[in-house]
C-alpha cells in the first residue's frame, strides 16, 4: 500500500523481510508478556515488533510496587525487562511516548513524546495493552484546577506513583489511605514504613469484601489494627480538606502553603486531620483510545475469544484494558491466560486458541498477614457446601464453598499450608477428596509445616532420594515445568512416594503458579494416550495377549522399560490367565520370585497362612538356612519367615529343599494376611480369625494387583493384627459379625481403613473382599495403592458398588476375580525345576571361548 | 590394545533382557533388544553397584532395579542419574554369536 510505504520512508525504516509489523500499545506487564509469549512462538521470525510505553522505563513487575512502597525492594530489583532486553529480540520501544491516535483505515499508530515530538508507526496487526488507571471517586477538591490530582494526594497505579507516595510519606505524619481493598490494604501498609500514622477509610463494612465473607474481614481488620492502622469502615469520603486560602490552585504545594491537604471530611462529617490521601478506589480501563478509533468498549475493550476487538480483526487487545464476555479483570492471573491465547492466535500456532475467561485467586502479600483468597466468598446455591474452620482469637480464619464436589471459592487466612494445593484443585476444577477436613489441615503430620517461602533451599523434600528444594528448583529452571518431568529429572517421587504432592507443590510453587500440566498423568502408562479404562477395551478389541503386542499396536512400535510391567500387569487382569507372558516385560523380583536385596541377591518367603507353621517346616527352614549360608533369618511384619540374602543361582534349589509354596512376597500382588489369635486361645476372641486368615490367603494368593494388597483378619476390635491399617481388613464384632475395612494404610502413608460394611460369615467376608479386590484391580491406576484409590473413588462411591451393587457390576465382578484366583494356583517356584527363559537363574555367564 | 572374546550365541540371553558375563576377570552386561539389536556394559550401576543385567530394557536404554537410575545403551549417559556406564563394542556374526570388544 503506497501510503503505508511512505509514511515509513518518512519514518526511517525500511524493511526488506516479508515480516508483518506488529505495533503494541502498552509497555506494562500485559503488553510485555504478550510479546513474550509470542517470541516463545517463533513469532521474532513472523513479526517486525514496535511498542509504545507512556513510562520512561522497560517493564516492571507492577505486583510488586506494594514492595518498593514499603521499602522491601529497591525499583531497580522489579523491572521484569531492562531497556536491553528489546534491543536483544528486535523489539524497537518508544519508551515515553503515549500513543496519541489510532487510524484504523490507514492501519496508522500516530504518538507523541513528552518532549512534543510525533511519532507515525504503519501495523499490519495491532495489540491494545493500554492497561488501566486508578479509579479515582467524585471526591470534592480531589483535583486541582488543572484537572490532575491535588498535590499531597495519590493514585497507587505506577513506579512513579510510588515514589511520589514515598517522597511525601517521609514529610507526612499522617497519612489516608482511601479503600480498603488489596491494594489499598498494601499500600497503608506500605506507608506505615515510612513512619506515618495510618488510617484507612473504605466504603464497605467489610475490608476486601470482594474477597472476603464478614468473619474474615473481622479478623483481618483486628490484624491490621494492631499492625497500627486505623480502620474507618462503613463509610465513605466527601470532601478533602485543603488549607484555607485559594484553595482551587495547583502546583505550590510548599508547606504552609495554601491549597495544601490538611484533612478528609466524611459523610457523616465527622473530620481525619492529615497531610497526605493515597486513593485506591479500584481501576478503571484506560480506552479512550479505542473509543475514539470507532472499537466497541463498555467497562473495557469488548473482545471476542481470540482476544480480538469484535469490531477489527487486526487488532487485538489484552490485559486490563479488555472487556471478555462482560468481564475486566484487574489481576495479574487473568493477563497471563490471556497472552497466551493471544500469542497463540496471532502467529497462527493454534488458529484455535480461545479464551474462556479467567478464575480469580488473589493472596495478600503484605507483611505480617497470611491471607488467600479464590472464588467467590459465599455459596451462591442452597445445595453449595461451605466447610468452616474459624479462631479468631489466633487469627485463623478457612471455608470452602464446594458445588458439586468441587473448589468454587476459599479464604485462608492465618495459615497457607494447604494454599497450593487448594489453588491447583480452584484453577483445574478438580474433584475434592471425600474427606474435607484434610482440605483444610495437614490431618496426621507434624502440627507446624513450613511454608514453601519460608522452607531452606536446601531442604531435603524427598528422603528417599536426597532431592532439595533448590535441587526441584533447578529443574524447573532447566525447562521441566510438570511435576512428572521434575520427578524424572530429579528422581524426586520415586522411592517410596509420599513426596510426590510436596514436589508438585514445590513445581507449582516454583513456576509462579503457573505449573503445567502433562496430559499423560491420566493415561495408564505415559506412551499410550489412554487411560486405563479406554486402554483395557483397546485391548480386548484387538486381541492383544502380550505387552509386545500393545506396543506394537498402541505405540507405534516403540517401546517404554517402565511401562512394561504395568502392562503385563493389566493384560494379566484383563486375560485372567489368557495372556501371554513374556518375562522381559516383568521386573526381576518377579522373572525369579524373589525380592531383590541391595547386593543384588534375594529373599525367600514361604507361604504361612495366618502366619500359622508346623515343626517340620521351620526344621526345613532352619535346614535351607544352614545348607546355602543364608546370612540372615527375620520375621516379617506380615507374620512369615523371610530368608534373606539368597543368591540367584541358589533360589532353585532352596525351594526345591523348602518343599513350601511360595509367598509371594516380592511383587504387585496379593502379599499375606496377618492375623491374630482369635477364638481358640483369646480370652477376649469374638471369631475366628486365624481360620479366616488361612481361607483369605488359599482364595487371593498369587492374584496380581495394581499395588501390593495386604490384608489382616482381627478376632476382636482390640486389633492386634492391625486390621485397620490394610489394604483390606476384617474384624469380628460381637453378634458372630465382620467388620470390613478398605483402604487402611501403616507404611509411607498412615491411614485407617474405611468401613466397607459388616457381614454375618467368613464366606461373605471372602465374597466381598474379593469383590473389592477385583474393582481395585480394574480400575486403580499402575502402582496406586488402595489408600490412594478409596480416596480418589470416595467409600460412598465404592459401597454402593461392592454391597449395593448400584451398577449392577457384583456378578461380573465375582466371575473375574473367582477365575483370576484359579489361574494362580500354579506356584512361581515350581521354575526353580523348569525355567521359562534361558540362564533364568543364573547370575552371570562363564566365557567359553578365547 | 583392544581384546577380543567370543560370548558364544545370542540365544543364551532371552530377547528384551540381560545377562553377566564373566569375561577376563572383569564382569559384563550384555542386552539383547526385542528388535534384535544388543549392547555391552559395565555390569555394576554405578550409583549404588546395582545389577543393571537384571533392570527393565526398553527403547535402547535400561532401568537399574535398584533406584532406576536409567541408561543409554548405545551411549552409556545417564538420563535421570550423575555418571555415566562404560559401554563396549558388540558384534553378532551372521550365525548369532557374539564378539565382545574390550579396552
Amino acid at each position: 500500500m503506497n501510503t503505508q510505504t511512505q509514511t515509513m520512508a518518512h519514518n526511517g525504516r525500511q524493511t526488506q523481510s516479508q515480516k508483518q509489523r506488529l505495533v503494541v500499545i502498552g509497555n506494562g506487564m500485559a503488553g510485555a508478556r504478550t510479546v513474550e509469549e509470542i517470541l516463545a512462538r517463533g513469532g521474532g521470525d513472523q513479526f517486525d515488533i514496535t511498542m509504545f510505553g507512556e513510562e520512561p522505563y522497560g517493564n516492571y513487575n507492577r505486583i510488586l510496587l506494594s514492595n518498593v512502597v514499603n521499602g522491601s525492594q529497591d525499583a531497580s530489583e522489579i523491572f521484569l525487562n531492562s531497556l536491553p532486553w528489546y534491543e536483544e529480540n528486535g523489539i524497537r520501544l518508544h519508551a515515553g511516548v503515549r500513543a496519541t491516535k489510532v487510524e484504523r483505515i490507514a492501519r496508522l499508530v500516530y504518538g507523541r513524546s513528552a518532549s512534543g515530538i510525533e511519532i507515525v508507526e504503519p501495523y499490519d496487526k495491532l495489540i491494545l495493552a493500554t492497561g488501566s488507571r486508578p479509579f479515582i471517586p467524585p471526591i470534592k477538591n480531589v483535583r486541582g484546577a488543572d484537572g490532575q490530582l491535588r498535590p499531597g494526594v495519590f493514585g497507587f497505579r505506577t513506579l512513579d506513583d510510588c515514589h511520589a507516595i514515598m517522597a511525601a510519606a517521609a514529610q507526612s505524619k499522617r497519612a489516608v489511605v482511601i479503600g480498603g481493598g488489596l491494594l489499598g490494604l498494601e499500600a497503608a501498609r506500605g506507608l506505615l514504613t515510612h513512619g506515618c500514622e495510618v488510617h484507612l477509610i473504605h466504603l464497605s463494612a467489610l475490608l476486601m469484601n470482594q474477597q472476603l465473607d464478614r468473619e474474615a474481614a473481622g479478623i483481618l481488620r483486628t490484624a491490621i489494627e494492631r499492625m497500627g492502622i486505623v480502620p474507618h469502615l462503613g463509610v465513605s469520603t466527601a470532601e478533602i480538606r485543603v488549607a484555607p486560602g485559594d484553595g482551587q490552585s495547583a502546583g505550590l504545594a510548599d508547606a504552609g502553603d495554601a491549597g495544601r491537604v490538611t484533612g478528609v471530611v466524611l459523610k457523616d462529617d465527622s473530620i481525619i486531620d492529615c497531610d497526605m490521601v493515597v486513593i485506591s478506589t479500584g481501576i478503571q480501563a484506560n480506552s479512550s483510545l479505542a473509543l475514539e478509533s470507532g472499537l466497541t468498549v463498555e467497562r473495557g475493550i469488548v473482545v471476542d475469544n481470540h482476544m480480538r476487538s469484535v469490531d477489527d480483526f487486526s487488532v487485538y487487545v489484552v490485559g486490563e484494558c479488555a472487556q471478555h464476555r462482560g468481564v475486566t479483570y484487574g489481576l495479574v492471573a487473568p493477563l497471563w491466560d490471556q497472552a497466551k491465547v493471544l500469542a497463540d492466535h496471532i502467529t497462527e500456532r493454534n488458529p484455535n486458541a480461545i479464551y474462556t475467561g479467567s478464575k480469580l485467586a488473589t493472596k495478600l502479600k503484605v507483611m505480617g498477614i497470611e491471607l488467600a483468597s479464590m472464588g467467590a466468598p459465599d455459596p451462591a446455591h442452597e445445595t453449595d457446601e461451605v466447610v468452616v474452620f474459624s479462631e479468631p482469637k489466633r487469627g485463623r480464619y478457612k471455608k470452602l464453598v464446594i458445588r458439586n464436589g468441587r473448589l468454587v471459592g476459599a479464604i485462608m487466612l492465618g495459615d497457607l499450608d494447604k494454599v497450593a494445593y487448594l489453588t491447583q484443585a480452584f484453577d483445574k476444577n478438580s474433584p475434592l477428596p471425600e474427606e474435607r477436613l484434610s482440605l483444610l489441615f495437614d490431618v496426621g503430620t507434624p502440627a507446624k509445616k513450613v511454608t514453601l517461602d519460608e522452607m531452606p533451599a536446601d531442604a531435603q523434600i524427598c528422603n528417599c532420594n536426597g532431592v532439595s528444594k533448590a535441587a526441584i528448583g533447578s529443574c524447573v529452571a532447566a525447562g521441566k515445568r510438570t511435576p512428572k518431568l521434575v520427578m524424572e529429572g530429579t528422581r524426586a517421587g520415586m522411592g517410596c512416594g509420599s513426596c510426590k504432592a510436596l514436589v508438585s507443590e514445590l513445581v507449582a510453587w516454583f513456576c509462579g503458579g503457573q505449573a503445567e500440566e502433562d496430559p499423560s498423568v491420566h493415561y495408564y502408562v505415559p506412551t499410550i494416550p489412554l487411560a486405563k479404562k479406554e486402554l483395557s477395551e483397546a485391548i480386548v478389541a484387538r486381541g492383544l495377549r502380550s505387552v509386545s503386542s500393545v506396543f506394537a499396536a498402541l505405540a507405534d512400535g516403540k517401546e517404554d522399560a517402565t511401562s512394561k510391567p504395568a502392562l503385563a500387569s493389566l493384560l494379566s487382569v484383563v486375560w485372567k490367565g489368557g495372556q501371554i507372558e513374556e518375562r522381559d516385560a516383568r521386573f526381576i523380583n518377579d522373572r525369579v520370585h524373589g525380592n531383590i536385596q541391595k547386593d543384588g541377591t534375594f529373599s525367600v518367603v514361604p507361604e504361612m497362612a495366618g502366619g500359622i507353621c508346623t515343626a517340620s517346616e521351620l526344621r526345613r527352614i532352619a535346614d535351607v538356612a544352614e545348607r546355602y549360608q543364608v546370612p540372615l533369618i527375620k520375621l516379617t511384619g506380615g507374620q512369615r519367615i523371610d530368608l534373606v540374602g539368597v543368591r540367584k543361582e541358589d533360589l532353585p534349589a532352596v525351594w526345591r529343599d523348602l518343599r513350601m509354596p511360595a509367598g509371594y512376597a516380592w511383587g504387585k500382588s496379593y502379599r499375606t494376611c496377618k492375623s491374630c489369635i482369635g477364638v481358640d486361645y483369646c480370652r477376649f476372641g469374638l471369631g475366628d480369625s486365624m481360620a479366616l486368615a488361612v481361607k483369605v490367603e488359599q482364595r487371593f494368593r498369587g492374584i496380581e494387583s495394581p499395588g501390593k494388597l495386604k490384608l489382616a483378619t482381627a478376632g476382636c476390635p482390640r486389633n492386634c493384627s492391625e486390621a485397620l491399617v490394610k489394604d483390606v481388613g476384617a474384624v469380628a464384632v460381637e453378634g458372630g459379625k465382620w467388620e470390613i475395612y478398605v483402604g487402611g494404610a501403616a507404611g509411607s502413608h498412615v491411614r485407617k481403613g474405611d468401613l466397607l460394611c459388616t457381614v454375618d460369615s467368613h464366606d461373605e467376608v471372602l465374597r466381598l473382599s474379593g469383590r473389592f479386590i477385583e474393582y481395585y484391580r480394574q480400575n486403580a491406576k499402575y502402582k496406586e495403592r488402595s489408600y490412594t484409590f478409596v480416596e480418589r473413588i470416595g467409600i460412598e462411591r465404592i459401597r454402593a458398588i461392592i454391597v449395593e451393587d448400584s451398577d449392577k457390576l457384583a456378578a461380573a465382578l465375582d466371575a473375574a476375580i473367582e477365575q483370576s484366583s484359579a489361574d494362580a494356583l500354579r506356584d512361581p517356584w515350581q521354575e526353580g525345576d523348569h525355567p521359562v527363559t534361558p540362564n533364568q537363574f543364573r547370575s552371570s555367564l562363564p566365557v567359553g571361548g578365547g | 590394545m583392544s581384546q577380543r572374546h567370543d560370548l558364544g550365541p545370542t540365544a543364551q540371553i532371552p530377547p528384551g533382557e540381560g545377562r553377566n558375563f564373566d569375561v577376563a576377570g572383569r564382569r559384563v552386561a550384555v542386552f539383547r533388544t526385542r528388535d534384535g539389536r544388543v549392547f555391552a556394559t559395565q555390569a555394576a550401576c554405578p550409583h549404588r553397584g546395582g545389577p543393571l543385567a537384571d533392570g527393565l530394557v526398553g527403547d535402547g536404554v535400561v532401568v537399574c532395579p535398584l533406584h532406576e537410575w536409567r541408561f543409554d545403551l548405545a551411549s552409556g549417559e545417564t538420563l535421570n542419574g550423575t555418571c555415566p556406564l562404560e559401554v563396549y563394542d558388540l558384534t553378532v556374526d551372521p550365525v548369532g554369536n557374539l564378539t565382545l570388544e574390550l579396552p
